[in-house]
Formats: structure tokens, sequence, C-alpha cells
């Protein structure tokens, strides 16, 4: 079934192309891309007054399966990144048990194969177990299909294991994602420390916790030579170091949640736990600094931290609440209404930082492009579409979303992964 | 006479004129205790829950007596015996005494915002009696109320605060109530239990008690936790005691008519030696007699009289 869309906008950031072009897709790839294109029998989309770009690549998702199906599975996971405009996302290792070997890693592509209406590749731990002792069988892991390994959710605590993951990674051509936070430091904390913990008599998580690992992570990754990849971005501090350490040529790419973008620990006046979310919403100050270092180019990409709980773990009291924000559903609208439609950012810098960057960083070589021979997964953007945001109407499992009631301008309107149309949905399948 | 709440969550959402109204309406049950028949039928009819989630025994008998003595029938929830040590969780514990139709919730938890919380799901008038670190509302009301009986006024007051304040709710609650009515605040304590930050709630801070006792109108000393001493804010009590306690020798430092106050309960000995706690400058044991007519005045306004009905 061959598949062409018509008078698009197409915006290539890693071609430069950004033109009214078709695009004719025929057994899952790009095989033709050029101002008219006339062809038979394909299925034709009018992609007038639409935007298509290179399908988004979300490097940090919550996936919860196995182990936590109550708050999400693969497939539920992958409903939600499709209507989010995702074709692929990264699964973090923190499951139950953890993806620390190639038993689990390959039982979650074999699910996703079956089950997700996207790309998912799984994250494997840097750690046997998460518990910062000995080393995953990292290269056995490449080989069954982990696209990268974290710890996230905490840091590797130990700096010489760390060192030594930085090491051994470097000829498995994988990459290191750290989740950066000195525990001793965070400590109880729930939310950022500063003016606003002390107002609200809530436990702080001060800034050094974050940035104290993201110097050391830095530091190491130029001792080893390796690639490091910050996740999370949250304070101006953090934003100082990146910039340094970019400025001395060491090898770290970073990324920046919308949240952290866009809400400041002052919301929490309301103690809304879907709030709550580690790293923790930070000042105002950090807030335009993580701005600032998107227009500079200093972060590199766009991700979710897509971290579904259940309504029942959030609706308690602050303290006892889980960390997490659930995001794929929103991120793309509030990226486009909150920096594009604001001219903080081009749409073509939109674009490169959520699907070109990250399949540079992943090593996802055909995708994150339009181009001939890539793979037909796509993203079309509707800029002048309005929407409300309405958890009850979420393919996540879970609904612990802040932005709940926000009006925002510029929606994912057709998902396209390997050549089909995933979104909007045509069945109710199993999710 | 102006006091348009639902609910006592806080000081920081009173204006300084409902502030007054607190302790003006205070003012006129105080002498009901002083009664032989220490009663009056002003709540008669209505339910309150006194739902204490930490240990305490100052604050809940005091809304148990002010609920009494304004005839209203006041139920103590137990923490030990509820149904939260069997895992129900504290959304479903509070819903199943809403269930029972109270008027008010009296309510103390170790997890600052609780009280918000549970004001959004809950239909009855919600009393803090405490809620972690953030706030204690009734607390800062009862100091005023002493504070106002030995001063007449607070604008200009030099009120000295000493000790945890990152932890305390009390410090919290006094600091805006104080610097509501104009009252000049200086906060003591180790750097680790005194954030600067706090300068922005328009306070001065001062890390030596000497120094910041000078010329005080009150004292206000507040308990320390030993348990903070095993988490380094401060290496020792022994230290801590050198540092910050109030001892006859400091207090002459302070204004000759300067008053002592505690939100109890005291650690003699250590923030505060026992002569002094026991001295005729102390109001401490004035405290606890006034809480009884702010609670009162609180649940009044919150439950009682004609404007109340109107207002509801």
């Amino acid at each position: 079934m061959k598949l062409l869309i018509k008078n698009g906008r197409v915006i290539d950031p890693s071609s430069g192309k950004d033109a009214k072009l078709d695009l004719l897709i025929e057994k899952g790839k790009i095989v033709d891309v050029k101002a008219k294109i006339a062809t038979k029998g394909a299925k034709v989309i009018d992609a007038s007054r639409l935007v298509v770009a290179p399908g988004f690549i979300d490097m940090h998702a919550h996936l919860r399966e196995p182990g936590q199906e109550d708050k999400e599975t693969i497939a539920t996971g992958a409903a939600a990144a499709a209507k989010g405009g995702f074709t692929s996302i990264a699964c973090m290792p923190n499951t139950d048990p953890v993806n620390d070997n190639r038993g689990l890693t390959e039982y979650i592509i074999s699910e996703a194969k079956k089950r997700a209406v996207v790309n998912i590749f799984p994250i494997a731990s840097i750690t046997k177990g998460q518990k910062g002792e000995e080393l995953t069988d990292m290269a056995d892991l490449v080989d069954a299909g982990a696209v990268a390994f974290s710890e996230d959710g905490q840091s590797v605590e130990n700096s010489q294991i760390m060192r030594r993951a930085l090491e051994y990674s470097k000829p498995l051509n994988t990459l290191i994602i750290e989740h950066c936070e000195d525990k001793n430091l965070s400590g109880e904390g729930v939310m950022h420390e500063g003016y606003y913990s002390y107002l609200f008599g809530l436990s702080g998580i001060p800034a050094s916790s974050e940035e104290t690992i993201v110097y050391r992570d830095t530091m190491l990754a130029q001792e080893a030579e390796a690639n490091i990849h910050i996740a999370h971005l949250s304070t101006k501090g953090a934003v100082d170091i990146i910039r340094n350490a970019k400025k001395k040529k060491i090898k770290v790419t970073s990324e920046v949640t919308p949240h952290h973008l866009i809400l400041t620990d002052s919301y929490l006046e309301s103690y809304n736990t879907n709030l709550k979310v580690n790293p923790p919403l930070r000042s105002k100050e950090d807030v335009q600094a993580l701005i600032q270092a998107v227009k500079e180019g200093i972060v590199d990409v766009f991700a979710t931290d897509h971290a579904p709980h259940t309504p029942d773990e959030k609706d308690v009291e602050f303290d006892k609440a889980p960390f997490g924000i659930n995001g794929l559903e929103t991120a793309v609208s509030l990226l486009l209404d909150r920096l594009v439609n604001k001219n903080i950012i081009s749409l073509k810098r939109f674009i490169k930082m959520i699907a070109t960057t990250p399949s540079l960083i992943l090593g996802l070589e055909n995708k994150g492009k339009i181009c001939v021979g890539a793979d037909a997964d796509l993203t079309i953007l509707d800029l002048n579409k309005e929407f409300i945001v309405d958890v009850s109407t979420f393919k996540s499992k879970s609904r612990n979303n802040p932005f709940q009631g926000w009006k925002l301008k510029g929606i994912p309107a057709m998902t396209i992964v390997g050549g089909k149309i995933v979104y909007p949905f045509t069945s109710s399948k199993n999710f | 006479m102006a006091f348009k709440h639902k609910h006592l969550l806080g000081i920081q959402t009173l204006t300084s004129s409902e502030i007054i109204t607190v302790l003006d309406t205070a003012e006129s049950f105080y002498e009901i205790s002083t009664r032989e028949v220490k009663k009056v039928p002003t709540l008669r009819g209505k339910t309150i829950i006194n739902l204490f989630f930490e240990p305490s025994t100052r604050t809940r008998s005091s809304f148990e007596l002010a609920a009494k003595r304004l005839s209203a029938d006041i139920v103590n929830f137990n923490q030990q015996a509820s149904s939260s040590v069997k895992g129900e969780s504290l959304k479903d514990t509070i819903l199943n005494l809403e269930a029972m139709n109270p008027d008010a919730i009296v309510i103390r938890h170790s997890c600052s915002g609780v009280p918000y919380f549970t004001t959004t799901f809950c239909k009855s008038h919600i009393i803090n009696a405490g809620d972690g670190s953030h706030e204690h509302p009734t607390q800062a009301l009862l100091d005023a109320f002493t504070i106002r009986q030995e001063k007449k006024n607070f604008k200009d007051l030099k009120v000295t605060i000493v000790g945890d304040i990152l932890h305390s709710r009390v410090a919290r609650s006094n600091i805006f109530l104080l610097r509501k009515l104009g009252a000049r605040v200086i906060l003591v304590g180790p750097p680790p239990l005194l954030p600067l930050e706090f300068k922005n709630f328009g306070v001065d801070i001062d890390f030596n008690l000497d120094r910041a006792l000078e010329g005080a109108d009150v004292i206000m000393m507040l308990r320390i936790q030993l348990e903070r001493q095993q988490k380094n804010y401060f290496p020792s009590i022994r230290e801590y005691r050198n540092l910050y306690s109030l001892t006859e020798k400091r207090f002459q430092r302070a204004k000759k008519k300067a008053i002592i106050m505690h939100p109890g309960p005291i650690n003699r000995g250590v923030e505060i030696s026992a002569d002094m706690a026991d001295s005729a400058k102390s109001v401490i044991l004035k405290q606890v007699e006034n809480g009884i007519a702010v609670r009162m005045a609180v649940l009044y306004l919150l439950l009682g009289g004609k404007e109340r009905e109107a207002f509801d």
C-alpha cells in the first residue's frame, strides 16, 4: 500500500528542507520527496495547511511494564505516544524487575512488536538491579537491542562505577544517560529548595543536588572521552556547567522537559501532587536559564520524562505522593504553544530538538529525517488548531498531568509509523 | 466584624483586620472560662471532630475544651486507634468521618498541606491545628492574644524568635501574623535551621542570640527536637545550649519588661533554662490559658453567629 502525502509544508532540519512538497511512502520507507508527485494506486493524504515533520522521538519515557501495569503498559504508553505525535520512544529500565539483562530487553522488544503502535527502544540499566554495585553485561544488552544505559530515577552514586561505565560504553557505541541527583543532598525533599519550599513548609531539594552530579559526570566523561547525556536538566547552575563543558568539547548532550520549561515552584501553592516531580519544578530564574539554554542550543533535545502513576497513588498527602508527570500527550502542544508560538524558538529548531537530534544521539540511523530511503516515521502538525487539555481523553492508563484545563494552540494531527497511520486511531485495538 | 472564611488554614491568607477580629472575639470569650459554670449555648447542636494524626496534648485538649465551653459536641479521633494503621488512605479516613456529618474538622498532620488537601474533597469547615512545617494558625493567634494582653500594641514591637525556624510551623504562622500587625521580627538559630531566604518574609536574621536579644520586647523560644542533632543541623545539645539557650544572663539584654514565650512542650535546660521558664517574665502558662479563648473565637467565627449563617 502506497501513501502519498500531498501539499504539506515539509520541514526536515537534517537536510534544511522547508518547502511545500509531496511525500511518497512505500513498504515503510520514504521513496520520493519532491514538489509534485504523480502516482497511481496510493492512498492520498491532503496535508495543505499542515506541517510534515520527521517522526518525533522521546528519549525519556517510563512505560512501567513489566511490573507496574496498573500505571501503564507498553501498549497504552505507545498509544499515548502516537496521540502525542511521537513515532519512537525510549523506555527507562526502572521496571519491576529492572531491565538489566537480555531476557528483559528482548521481552520489551517482542511485546512492543505485538502491541505497540510506535517504535519502542529499551534503555537498560547501568548496574545490575540498579543497585549501583556491578555493571550490567552492556555488550550483551546492546546486542539484544538496548539503545542506551541509565539508572533513571537515581544517579550512579559511586563515582568509580560511573567512570567504569563511561569507559566501557565507548567501543559499544552506546550512550550513558544520567539522572543527576545526590541523594544525600536531596534527602527527604519533595520540591525545589528555596523561598517557596520555606513558605509552604515542604522539604527542599537543593539545586546543588543536581549540579554536583552534572559537574562530576562531565568531568568523568572528559577523562573517559566518552559520551554522556544528562537527563531532564532543571537548574541554572546545571545549564552553566553544560555550557562550559561544551566549550571544552566534552561530549555531553542534554535534554529538558516541557514542565521544567513552563512551570515554576510557585505553582505548588495548591499542594497539587500532579506537580510533584523529580527533578522538582524549579525557580523562575532556573526556568529563564533553561529557556535561554534552549535558544542557545546548550540543551539538545526535548524529552517528556513521561512518568505515569495511578490516581490513587497521587490522591494523597503531598509528602507521600510518588514523583512524576504524565507527559506524552501534552508535550508537543505545550512546546508549540509556549516556545514556537511565542517566537522563543523557530518551528525548525523545535523539530530539530524533538526528532533530528534525538535520533542522532541514540544512533537511530534511518529515523529523524525526511529523505529518500529513510523510515516512513512522520509527525504531521496542525499549528492552528486549539484544544483544551482534558486528561479524561488520555490514552495513557494514568492521568497525572498538571496541565489539565490549559488551552493550547498547535497539535499533532497525524502520526505515521513505518508508513502506517497510527493516529488518529481507526480501531479501538487493545488499549 | 468581618471574617469571611469557610476554613482556617493559615495566617498567610488572613488580613490584619481579620486577625484583630479573632483577637477581639477571643477577648469576649475569655471571661467564660473564669465563670463557675464554664459553658454558653453558642454552638449547641454543632458537631466537631478533633482529627489528630500527630501526638498533641495542649492543642487537642484546648480545642476540646473550647468546643465544650461553647456547647458543641466534639469527638476525638485517636491516630493509634484509627484505620490509618490498617492502611486506609488519609482521604478515605476523612471521607468516612465526613459521612457522619460533622460541622467542622480540626486537623493536625505531620505533612504540610494536608488541611488544604482536605478542603478539596470535604464539605466541613476545616481548621488547621498544625500541618507539618507549614502553619499553626491558632498558636500564632493565641500568641498574639497573649502579646496584646501584655504589650497593648504590635507596632514596632521587637519580637525575637529563637530555635529551629526551618521546621517550625509556629515560627511561620507567627512571622506572618506579627509582620501583618507591624511588629519587627528577628529570627535566631543555627544556620542550618535558619535559611537566609527567610529574609524575604520581611524579617531580620541573626545567628548570635546575645545580639538579637538587645532591646527585645518579646522573646519566643521554640522547642528544639533532639533528633535534629542526628541529622547534623547542629553538632551537639551542649553546643546548642551554649549558643542558643535562654538564660538569665542573656535575658538581661532584652528590655526590662520583656516577656518570654514558648509554644511548648519545653525542653527544660535545653532551649530555655528552668529558672527562666518559671520566672515572672514567662507567660508560657498564660499562652495555654489564652488558647481556649482564641479557639472558642475561631470556632465561633467559622461555625456560629447570624452573620455566619448569612454567609453560608
